[in-house]
């Protein structure tokens, strides 16, 4: 079993303040990992190495086709739902119904509630049929309704071999390894 | 995605501010006579450099949209995740701007000669050096418009920066130099990408 992301030995520096320094971890078919710890810990500049829109100071960083969800959406905020999503997926019908977003397609992105912006870009991603997912906060702003329908999304795509690192400072559904970065 | 990103920007432009650089464009024209005078020999002499001038001011308006709501709400992020580099997608933004500008520009150079008094061969001749300086015009906006992205005060700054760049877009322009206006109008549309693209890297955090 190949690793969809592999981290070897990654420091990191951002303005100045070392964040991480010889980390390393694999993350295969079928696991799921948490990135966990205080703000400002590095947990999002962590994913955004993942994603390859960082470079690490030191080490390498290995990844598989992935999909990142973060705090910005990239939908187009006067297009309806359905086709500000269809400009990153041809065919995201499956993945705005498993998140209950399927009766807003034709609503307008900017009238969009920040948990329905959630669902959406979480959307996004589920749409996109890359192995590797990349989540950033995904759980901000979601309602009881919306974390129950990601931990379904995350259970179905471990089930197919895909993998999911998820960076958040709350428990997430389901059984996760955690990784604890420090203050 | 790249066709996608092209034709998504220019129905965004058309639906948006497309109009907006154009009516500026129209209304300078319409106060140079006020402010010299209605000396019709006088105007017809000026007239190319003032256009020349209104062309320019006009194509500093967009420069705010163009870059910086797309950075800030991830989309370029997001074209690098799909596999679009940097600079693919500061190309497609210069085309789809241009198409929402340039045409228009043109157009609007016809009534804003008449304003002037300018006509017959000069007519014909200015009109030409504006459409061929318009896709430097249009490289150079997205260039600055990425450099200047997620600054303060960027659309000041922006203007700092593009007005002496354009310059020579100016002078070829204003002095009928058909084939060096052709020149450096092209140079311009074939650097900007790559100074957009390394811009729209470096301002990733």
């Amino acid at each position: 079993m190949s690793a969809l992301l592999r981290f070897e030995d990654v420091s990191l520096r951002r303005g100045g303040r070392l964040l991480f320094e010889g980390l390393g971890f694999e993350l295969g078919a079928g696991e799921r990992l948490q990135v966990a710890g205080p703000n400002g810990s590095g947990k999002s500049s962590l994913i955004r190495l993942a994603a390859g829109l960082l470079r690490a100071d030191r080490g390498r960083v290995d990844r598989s086709p992935l999909a990142l969800a973060d705090e910005a959406a990239a939908l187009d905020r006067e297009l309806p739902l359905g086709q500000a999503l269809q400009f990153w997926n041809r065919a995201p019908e499956q993945a705005l119904d498993s998140l209950g977003l399927a009766y807003l397609v034709l609503v307008p992105v900017r009238l969009l509630s920040s948990g329905q912006l959630k669902r959406a870009t979480l959307a996004r991603v589920a749409a996109s049929g890359a192995p590797l997912w990349l989540l950033d906060e995904p759980m901000n702003a979601l309602d009881s309704e919306g974390a129950r329908k990601l931990g379904r999304l995350v259970e179905r795509h471990l089930e197919r071999g895909g993998a999911v690192l998820a960076a958040s400072h709350q428990r997430l559904g389901g059984e996760w390894r955690t990784l604890e970065l420090g203050p | 995605m790249i066709g996608a990103l092209i034709l998504r920007d220019v129905r965004r432009g058309f639906t948006g501010a497309a109009w907006l650089p154009i009516a500026f464009f129209l209304l300078i024209a319409t106060l140079v006579p006020f402010a010299v005078g209605p000396d019709a020999r006088l105007l017809a002499r000026i007239g190319p450099g003032a256009l020349w001038i209104a062309a320019l001011t006009a194509a500093l308006l967009p420069i705010e949209r163009l870059i910086e709501p797309d950075r800030a709400d991830g989309v370029f992020d997001q074209l690098f995740l799909h596999g679009v580099a940097d600079e693919a997608a500061a190309a497609a933004k210069i085309a789809a701007h241009w198409l929402t500008f340039g045409p228009l520009l043109v157009v609007a150079a016809f009534p804003a000669a008449a304003l002037l008094n300018i006509d017959g061969e000069a007519l014909g001749i200015t009109v030409v050096s504006i459409a061929l300086g318009t896709p430097g015009l249009a490289a150079l906006a997205v260039a600055v418009a990425a450099l200047t992205a997620g600054l303060p005060r960027a659309g000041s700054l922006a203007g700092l920066l593009l007005l002496p760049l354009a310059a020579p877009l100016l002078i070829f322009g204003a002095a009928d130099a058909l084939l060096l206006e052709a020149a450096v109008s092209l140079l311009l549309t074939a650097g900007a990408p790559f100074v957009a693209g390394a811009a729209i890297r470096a301002a990733r955090t």
